[in-house]
This record gives structure tokens, sequence and C-alpha cells, in this order.
């Protein structure tokens, strides 16, 4: 609040009744939606907390699902290898797009790339998995398996890489390239050496950002993934693997509680790992704020 | 060594207009099998599983097969209807009670925490909604709002189960309304204060300020944001699967009654579409995708052209 700024509670005089009244409704009426926002956003913080703990014990992360019952030691560990085998294949191909966009960025094509990296991150997921469904799953022959899955996971996360790693490199002062090409630096000299290791903070934070949607998305995993009982045995074709978001959906709705349990215990793991993500990588952008020099 | 990022970056380009050009192929047959009864016929039936395939124009098509999607479109365009109508108001105004009644300090880290909801999964939305939302809207919200607000139309009759229309559009609102939010208090913020304190010494209140100076301003941001909004309500699957009552061949009656949209229809469908031995079920379940590819295309291509109006080198939008 700037120091021009008139406090909220000051007294209106010689205002009209409907004035003043129109003034109250508003400001009740912004008040009120935030509340129902901030209220939705407890309960289902809460509730999934409670129903979480109350489901947690040791044996959930220690051991592998047997049925409806046992463990998620094969869903967590699922979910970590088919979050991380997406960002292998969309980290490189995502930041190099976002150089292209960020260094390159006045030619023809560029507001064609961009334009389609927007509007691709407003594709619906089930449609990405449906499309690596056909293509890997069926007409390659590599049926449910870590490398469909990713590779799902990896078109759902490249726009969100390209588009934030454009924005970090951007945020780059131009001065100190014009200083480096100055003293005789190529293309790639001032890419690696100058506006990659000052963006990388912010790079960063965009990863974590694609890192939380792997981890919470389902839909594209249902048809390329599948689902298994069992720990990886490090095939990447062939075999399906399991993944957290898949126990909370099928699990919710078997009649016996063991199998609640495990799709509460799921849900509060999900939900505890995102919102560490986007607490870190909200984190992780200040702290880049702040070193980057002053343009 | 320019030519490779742009090779690079024209490969991450074409991965939308494959996706888009794959379904079209895949959905060729189905197409032309299926022509505009696809859009306007409400009956999905893949026909007997077990009978001989017979020929109908030149396709192998199951006996009593039939496919047509309106009930599916009718129900992803209900849906969104409600949860937008629901969530640019409420984003709207909570963006303004950020940027207006919070001091600058906090104001991040609460926005965050409502904003948060955007990084909620889909699945934990749906698990809410299955769990506290339908019990919840079943037994005290529906009954009582069918009993005072049934003169409206379509508020009256029979309130089911609590899946159905209502509840989606509700879920679908709490997901999508931080897009609005965090856009609006973004422009409201960036307003410049000149106008503002102009206004207020001309004598209007400062809500009068809000609504006739700063409020107008971020006109473009807000259209643009509940825009991208739609796209996301329209494209959500598991949420929507999870609390719809996933109803087939049924048109809804009143706004408690069972859905489907055609995000959600793909999930549920493509198991028993897999069982069909001409395979033509598959192709008209991805004649589905494609529509619903076309339609997020239009829709997100409405939003970016409209924002990148506002701000040519606007930052990437935050999920």
């Amino acid at each position: 609040m700037t120091a021009s700024a008139p406090p909220l509670n000051r007294k209106p005089q010689g205002l009209s009744l409907r004035r003043r009244l129109t003034d109250l409704l508003g400001w009740t009426a912004c008040t009120v939606a935030f509340l129902v926002l901030a209220a939705a956003m407890t309960s289902i913080l809460v509730g999934v907390a409670r129903r979480g703990m109350g489901a947690m014990h040791w044996g959930l992360l220690t051991e592998i699902t047997q049925g409806t019952g046992g463990g998620l030691l094969n869903a967590i560990e699922g979910t970590l290898v088919l979050a991380f085998g997406g960002l292998l294949l969309a980290v490189p191909l995502g930041v190099a797009c976002g150089i292209y966009l960020a260094e390159f960025g006045q030619g023809k094509g560029a507001p064609t790339v961009r334009f389609l990296a927007d509007v691709m991150v407003g594709l619906p997921s089930i449609v990405v998995g449906y499309f690596v469904y056909i293509l890997a799953v069926e007409d390659l022959g590599w049926n449910f398996s870590v490398a469909a899955g990713s590779i799902a996971l990896a078109i759902i996360s490249l726009p969100y890489i390209c588009r934030s790693s454009e924005l970090a490199i951007r945020q780059v002062p131009q001065d100190l390239r014009n200083a480096a090409r100055a003293l005789g630096a190529g293309d790639n000299r001032v890419i690696f050496s100058i506006a990659l290791p000052l963006a990388l903070p912010a790079i960063f934070t965009g990863i974590l950002l694609a890192l939380a949607i792997s981890v919470g998305e389902t839909a594209p995993l249902l048809y390329t993934a599948g689902w298994s009982n069992y720990l990886w045995t490090g095939h990447l074709v062939r075999e399906p693997i399991g993944y957290l978001t898949y126990a909370i959906w099928a699990f919710i709705t078997e009649p016996f509680t063991e199998a609640h349990a495990l799709a509460y215990a799921a849900a509060l793991l999900v939900t505890l790992f995102v919102l560490i993500i986007s607490v870190a990588s909200r984190l992780a952008l200040a702290a880049s704020r702040r070193r980057l020099p002053h343009a | 060594m320019r030519r490779v990022y742009a090779a690079l970056a024209a490969l991450v380009a074409a991965i939308l207009v494959a996706i888009v050009a794959f379904f079209a192929v895949e959905a060729w047959p189905a197409i032309g099998l299926n022509g505009w009864h696809f859009l306007t016929h409400d009956v999905w039936d893949v026909g007997r599983q077990y009978g001989n395939p017979i020929l109908r124009d030149g396709r192998l098509v199951l006996p009593g097969a039939h496919y047509g999607i309106l009930f599916l479109i009718v129900g992803t365009l209900l849906s969104t209807a409600i949860a937008v109508v629901l969530a640019v108001p409420i984003g709207v105004l909570a963006a303004i009670f950020l940027a207006e009644c919070i001091p600058a300090a906090l104001r991040t880290w609460v926005s965050f925490f409502v904003e948060m909801l955007a990084a909620i999964p889909s699945v934990v939305f749906g698990l809410w909604g299955y769990i506290f939302l339908i019990p919840f809207l079943a037994r005290h919200v529906f009954p009582w709002m069918a009993a005072h607000l049934g003169f409206l139309p379509y508020f009256g009759g029979a309130t089911g189960s609590g899946y159905g229309l209502l509840t989606s559009g509700l879920v679908l609102a709490l997901m999508i309304v931080p897009l609005v939010t965090s856009t609006v208090r973004d422009a409201l913020v960036a307003q410049p204060h000149g106008l503002r304190d102009a206004a207020l010494a001309l004598g209007a209140t400062r809500f009068e300020t809000l609504r006739t100076v700063q409020l107008p301003g971020t006109r473009r941001a807000m259209t643009g944001s509940a825009i991208l909004a739609t796209g996301r309500a329209l494209g959500e699957t598991m949420a929507v699967l999870m609390i719809s009552g996933n109803a087939l061949n049924y048109l809804p009656t009143n706004i408690y009654s069972p859905i489907s949209t055609m995000a959600s229809f793909i999930v549920s469908q493509l198991d028993g579409a897999l069982q069909d031995p001409t395979g033509m079920a598959v192709r008209a379940l991805a004649e589905v995708a494609l529509v619903l590819c076309l339609i997020s295309v239009v829709v997100n291509s409405l939003a970016r052209g409209l924002l990148y109006w506002q701000d040519r080198i606007s930052s990437a939008w935050p999920a």
C-alpha cells in the first residue's frame, strides 16, 4: 500500500446513503468471494490431510500393493520414474525451444512457435494420452509402459518448460550480452556462459512446475502407463507401471476400507508433493529475482 | 547453431499440429460413416459385440452400431457454462479483495494460498467431490434449492444422488477460478496510480473509483482469462469423471441431472471400445477426441490472441 492511498475506514462525509450502501455492498461481495475460495481450499487441504493421516502407516511406504490392500511403494516409485522420465525428455527440448524464442525470437517463425506452444498448454491431457496410446502402445507395440507414460507426460510439460525458459532467459539484461559480444563471444558463448547461468534459477522454477503437473496427472497415464502391483524391473517398454494418482481414482470406488485407505494415503502424498514443489518454486523464483542484476 | 535451436523449436510446435492431424486421420472412416449425425444424435451404441460385422457404406461395423454424441456436447458445454458463470464474478471479486484489501507485503502469500487451487491435481478434486461435496450437496443443498428455487426453470424436480451437472460445474469453477483471479489481480496492481488518485481527488469513493476507473482498464485481461478458463473447463477429465454421474445417451432434464463430458467419456469408454473387432468404436472415439481438440484449439487461440494483443511480450501463463 503506498502512502498516497487513503485508509479504508475513512469516514465519508456528506455521502448519500445510496453511495455508502453501494460501497459497503461492493466490499462485502469482494470479501465474501475471497472467503469462499479460501474456505474451499481449506476444506480440500484439511479433508485430504485428515483422511490421509488416518490411513497412513509405515507399511504403506514400504510394501507393494496386493489386490486392493497392502502398500503404495510401487505407486510411489512409479510416480517418480514417470515424472523424471517425462522431464528427461521434455527439459532438453523445452529449454532449447526457450533459448530459440528468447535469443533468436525476432525471426518470422518465433511468433508461430510461441502461439502454438501456448495453445498446446490448453490441450486436454486425455487427448495427449489417447494420442500416445494409439501411436506408442498400439501401433509401435510398446504396450502399457514407462516409455509411453513418460512421452505423454513430456508432451504435456513441453509447452510450460519452453515458455518459462524463454521468459527466464529474456530477463537476463541485454547489456551483459552486448558486453560479451564486444569481447568477441559468439552465439554459443553468449548462451552458455552468460544467458543460461544467470537464467538458471528461473528455468529451474519452470521445471519444478512441470514436475508438479506431471506428479498430479492421471488422465494421460491411464492408457499409457497402465497399472502394476509390482515394483518396476527396469524395462522401458512392455512393462506396465503403477502411479499414485491411479490409486486415488481406482481404489476410492472399491467397497473395501483397506482400498479407501490406499486412496486417501495416495491423495495425501500427491497433494503434499505438489504443495511442497509449488512453495519451493515460489521461493526459488523470489531468490532468482534478487540474484539477477537490475537492468 | 541458430538453425539447430530453430529446428528443435519447430519440433515442439509441430507436436500440436501432429496431434490434431493424427486424430483427423484416425477418425476419418468414422467421420465418413457418421456424417453430421455424430453431432446431432444422442445415442452412443457400439453395437452387438458378438454379432457378425456388417458392411455399411463400404465399412465394416457391428450390427446396431450407432455413434451420436449430442449428449456429450450438451454435458460439456453446460458444465463449462455453469463453471464460467460462477468463476468469473467470484474470481474478479476475489482479485479486487487481494489487490485492494490486503497489504502488499502479505499479498504474495495470501494470493498464493487461493491460487494453489490451480495446483491441486484434478483427481484430488474428484476425490474431495466424491467424499465431501457430493454427500453435503445431495443431503442439504440440492433439496433446499429444489424446494425454494424450484420456480426457476430447471431448478425444480428430482435432485438425484448429487452426481451431476451442477456438482461438476461447481468443482470446475473452483478449478478455473485461480486463472481469473491471478490475471485480474496482476492487471489491477499494474494500473497506473495517477488515474486512481485523480478519481479519489474528485470525490469518488474507493469502490466507485474501482468500478469506474480501475476495473475498466482490466477488461481485456478479464475477457482473456475467462476464455482461457473456458478452455481449461472444457477439457477437464478426472474430476468430472468422478462426480458427473457419467450419464450415457441421456440429456439432462434439470441442473441436478447426471451428465458426461467428451473428455471423461474417452476415459470411461476406451476400454469397451477396444473390444470392437471392427475397430470402428475406437475410430468413433478418436472422432470425439478430434472434436474436443478442435474446440480447445479454437477457444485457446481466441484467448491467446486477445492477451497478445494486450501485451506483445506477455509472460508464459502460470499453471
